[in-house]
């Protein structure tokens, strides 16, 4: 079959769209329904895909708009809707997130939310509301991601006497990194507020009793502490302060915005760590400090198995930045670092990690499907790929391993368990490479060995 | 139909699940929840809107038009006309499966096309950027067909997808290119997209070729769409007792296949809700009859052979099936022997699709499992009832703002396959002929039958019914495991299938066995086990 060069339309998209990172968002939040003002299909898609990948119930409310709703306006719906999910499930929050379809006709949701507000206010109890903007024209799920939170932080956060408790906003990551993160930050015995906290509402035990909305989750209570922390340690590399919490809250509220890469190899995790051991003028616990000797340890071991190979990376801009820093650690070349999101801040800020990456053969494309992926990966001739399930069809095409990362991954079981952050979750992602990179030899070895 | 198992009184159940809802609420799902009795079938509320803030199992008629009806088709690029979200949720996530001649043959299947649309499309118009996207997917394949799907805000913004189509097919001269308005908003469920690419179907490309089928016993497969590779048993079986298939509407199907439909004998239907309208025009065009049939369980599929046998009338046919089905039934039956005494007596729920929560029932029975509690997502009160309740059906503002097609008989093409008096004979014998008996007249008395079972209704029922097995789908899968309850899911299958035919019956046996008796749900402690059972203890034995 042939392949396409310059193109229009896309081809095997490589993003998802904005209100599903908004949707994902709002499952950090404690006892919080997400809504979607738009089409039932919307919800319904989306439930689908978040579920397939995380493997938990995850209810979405939807205004559920027809014909009649999308040429006059769906206000009515909004208010009906919101109203059925405070009887059913008694929320304390609702997260309202928009579609293309209500960003098309010009909803003006603040507006609904207040009349809704002036006319059932006094009925108890009144779910706390949350708006964010997601036409899903725009951007991609990230942005959706990171709209949610900060509109979080906007409905929620109050000024006040600074507290002795960070914010972290670590972006989209997994449950298991979530849970990893809380470790540290409690291990260094800093009080923090970390949103969105979805590491138990999408990845918890079976029930015990019957739950509307699954236990866990960022309190909105904690979130209102925000606007009085110490500082906003946030990771992302090309997410901008002005579409940030940690924007937010220090152009509000003077919290300062620390901003780093996802920490994702030693020098990135190394930044982290130095980072909390100076707000919390503690060193790093011994714990930690084993976890990362263990880790060069293991660098130092597994180092010829990988070095010189070439891989591409694709997935969420800030995963692929910080994943390809990994790498390069490593020895494995990310000759191609691609991305369906378009920031246009991938390549400089790469560049900041890899001062030399045009020497190392280090490509950066944006904007991309996988159409383009594998017409750069029959050049680029890499030896592995690593990103998310939806590269599957590419790596049985050319043959070559997928290590699959991030979201979403619905061909294999666990991955809301997968660590990417820290010491713990480079070792992980370390062992994991080295193993693939064996594998294929020996599958391919025609004597085929079985000693290492 | 007689079980000797202890139900709960299903009126006290049915006031349990609305009493939470406000007042309105509480009425309007009243007439969706209803107690059965096959003998009198009582009226089921069906195809209705879904009041905002349920959270429902519904999609939406993009999903019903390219999701389900074309999404299994390999040899038309069909191109989502939206913002990217609506193509990527489509993108393979049904589990078709298609089987290209050979590798070098057309598949597209694992393709997801996409305008993409961005703000400034939705600005000042996208019909620019659908016709480039057109050329560039014909400049690349060059592919016989190409299918537009309009996603929501293409209505809103007035792109006109037909006239773009038009002028496509025009330019490119041999491809056959055509567009369908199934923005998500239209309709009440998928069920809307289901109608809406039934017509488009019929419309562009049944009747393109007029060239005589081969083989003596021509049928079309309708409502099939080889998920978990479905199609692909009903293909061995058809083969294997000489039955000619034509097309396939439109599991492993081809557009050649499709353009030449009308050349059968017969029309089969599966799944009845979704491709019905198919059957009833190509019978008023050219005169071919449609018979509900299903491939679901191993005696329904003895049994609708047995049918396609009686309607082809002919001898060495019905030999050369009852042949077929005494090859097939004894490697059935053995798994049957050997799993029944391990699901004998167990109960499931089936909450899915528009046919499926009916089809499935009947591989539940060669288990000894009875069906509970039953519901469709996306049906209409034919489904439930029978077709003879079509006449009184009430069209609201929903179902008139999906276009009915005005059909006639071909002037050249039609051709009644068998005479009125023929038809009215095969009635008279028990065959579906143009009809549907809907899925109550098979259940049991005093089972509890619910129309878009929302969300909060169904973890309800598990908590009151505590059934061995729950069927659904993915959405619904890890509320209803987090209660200790296995669930089924018959839309993706859990990565498993095929479940039709003979083959498809014993991969279900094996997979229900292992699901409901599985030592896991021993670790997990249900709710009930923990909670005081409430007072809905009244229970009485079914007959």
């Amino acid at each position: 079959m042939q392949t396409a060069t310059a193109k229009t339309a896309t081809q095997n998209a490589c993003r998802l769209c904005n209100p599903l990172g908004a949707c994902l968002a709002f499952r950090g939040i404690e006892k919080c329904v997400p809504f979607l003002h738009g089409s039932q299909g919307c919800a319904t898609y989306i439930r689908r895909y978040l579920i397939s990948h995380y493997k938990e119930p995850i209810d979405i409310a939807s205004s559920n708009f027809n014909e009649e709703t999308a040429v006059f306006g769906g206000s009515h719906n909004l208010k009906v809707g919101l109203k059925n999910v405070t009887k059913q499930y008694k929320p304390e929050v609702i997260g309202i997130a928009t579609t293309c379809l209500s960003e098309t006709i010009g909803e003006d949701v603040p507006m609904i939310l207040r009349e809704y507000v002036a006319a059932f206010g006094s009925d108890a109890p009144m779910p706390e509301m949350i708006f964010a903007s997601t036409p899903s024209y725009q951007g991609s799920h990230i942005d959706g991601f990171h709209a949610a939170v900060r509109a979080a932080v906007k409905t929620f956060a109050e000024g006040g006497a600074e507290k002795h408790l960070v914010n972290i906003f670590p972006g989209m990551i997994s449950p298991a990194d979530i849970r990893y993160l809380k470790e540290i930050l409690t291990a260094f015995d800093l009080p923090y507020v970390l949103l969105p906290d979805y590491s138990q509402t999408l990845d918890g035990g079976p029930w015990g009793e019957y739950h509307r909305i699954p236990p866990g989750g960022t309190p909105r209570s904690a979130i209102t502490f925000t606007g009085s922390a110490a500082a906003s340690i946030e990771f992302g590399s090309t997410l901008e302060a002005s579409k940030s919490a940690g924007g937010y809250l220090e152009e509000q509220f003077d919290v300062p915005r620390l901003n780093l890469a996802m920490p994702i190899g030693i020098r990135e995790t190394d930044r982290f760590f130095d980072l909390l051991e100076k707000l919390t003028e503690k060193p790093t616990p011994e714990k930690y400090q084993d976890e990362r000797r263990r880790l060069v340890d293991a660098y130092a071991d597994g180092h010829k198995y990988v070095f010189g190979k070439k891989a591409i990376l694709y997935g969420e801009e800030d995963l692929v930045i910080s994943m390809a820093s990994f790498l390069h650690e490593i020895g494995v070349v990310p000759v191609l670092c691609a991305s369906g999101g378009k920031s246009g801040l991938m390549r400089e800020r790469l560049e900041e990690l890899i001062p030399d990456m045009d020497e190392n053969g280090i490509t950066v494309r944006d904007g991309v499907d996988f159409v383009d992926i594998e017409n750069e990966s029959a050049v680029l001739q890499p030896d592995l790929l690593i990103g998310n399930s939806k590269g599957f069809t590419m790596s049985k095409k050319s043959q070559l391993p997928l290590v699959r990362i991030g979201f979403p991954i619905h061909d294999r079981f666990g991955g809301q368990r997968l660590h990417h952050l820290g010491y713990r979750g480079t070792q992980e992602l370390f062992d994991r490479i080295v193993n693939t990179v064996i594998e294929q030899r020996q599958n391919a070895s025609p004597i085929g060995y079985t000693y290492m | 139909m007689e079980a000797n198992i202890h139900f709960p009184d299903p009126a006290l159940i049915k006031e349990e699940l609305i009493n939470k809802y406000p007042a309105k609420v509480a009425k309007k799902r009243s007439k969706s929840i209803v107690i059965n009795d096959p003998e009198t079938i009582p009226e089921v509320q069906a195809n209705v809107r879904t009041v905002p803030g349920i959270i429902t199992q519904r999609g939406c008629s993009y999903a019903g038009c390219k999701g389900v009806v074309l999404g299994p088709t390999r040899d038309i690029v069909n191109i989502t006309h939206g913002p990217i979200g609506c193509s990527f949720y489509s993108w393979l996530t049904r589990r078709n499966q298609t089987r290209p001649e050979s590798p070098e043959h057309e598949n597209f299947i694992t393709y997801c096309f996409s305008t993409d649309m961005q703000e400034e499309n939705v600005v000042f118009g996208g019909e620019k950027k659908l016709k480039v996207a057109i050329q560039e997917a014909y400049d690349l394949f060059h592919p016989k067909a190409i299918a537009i799907f309009s996603t929501c805000p293409v209505g809103l913004i007035g792109d006109d997808v037909h006239a773009a189509a038009k002028e496509m097919k025009e330019k490119l001269g041999d491809c056959n290119v055509f567009g369908f308005s199934c923005e998500g908003y239209r309709g009440v469920s998928q069920s809307a997209g289901h109608h809406i690419a039934n017509n488009g179907v019929f419309k562009h490309m049944v009747g393109r070729n007029s060239k005589p089928a081969e083989g003596k016993f021509k049928i079309n497969l309708l409502g099939e769409y080889n998920i978990g590779g479905d199609a692909f048993e009903i293909e061995r079986i058809f083969e294997k007792c000489g039955l000619n298939l034509v097309a396939s509407f439109s599991g492993n199907s081809t557009v050649g296949q499709i353009e030449n439909a009308h050349m059968a004998d017969l029309n089969v239907i599966l799944c009845h809700r979704s491709i019905n309208y198919m059957g009833d025009m190509m019978e008023t065009k050219y005169g071919i009859p449609w018979m509900k049939v299903n491939f679901v369980g191993a005696e329904s599929s003895a049994k609708s052979l047995r049918k396609i046998a009686e309607y082809f009338d002919d001898a060495e046919l019905r030999a050369r099936i009852e042949e077929v089905i005494a090859e097939e039934m004894p490697k059935v039956q053995a798994v049957i022997d050997e799993i029944r005494p391990r699901t004998e007596g167990k109960t499931a729920m089936l909450f899915v699709g528009g046919s499926r929560a009916h089809h499935y029932q009947d591989l539940f029975n060669e288990l000894g499992m009875t069906t509970i509690a039953a519901g469709y997502e996306f049906a209409h009160r034919d489904d439930y009832e029978g077709r003879q309740v079509l006449p009184s059906i009430k069209i609201d503002a929903d179902s008139k703002n999906i276009e009915e097609l005005k059909v006639t008989a071909d002037p050249e093409l039609y051709s009644p396959r068998k005479s009125e008096a023929e038809l009215e004979a095969l009635k008279e014998k028990g065959l579906e002929i143009n009809g549907y008996e809907g899925m109550m007249k098979q259940m049991q008395r005093k089972s509890l039958v619910i129309d878009d079972v929302s969300h909060y209704e169904s973890e309800k029922l598990i908590e009151l019914y505590k059934p061995d097995i729950f069927c659904a789908g993915i959405k619904e899968k890890y509320v209803v495991q987090k209660m200790g309850v296995p669930l089924k899911q018959l839309h993706s299958y859990d990565y498993g299938g095929p479940y039709t035919g003979f083959e498809g019956a014993v991969n279900f046996y094996k997979d229900i066995d292992r699901m409901v008796n599985n030592p896991v749900w021993k670790l997990i402690k249900a709710p009930w086990e923990k909670a005081e059972t409430e007072s809905l203890e009244a229970s009485y034995v079914t007959q």
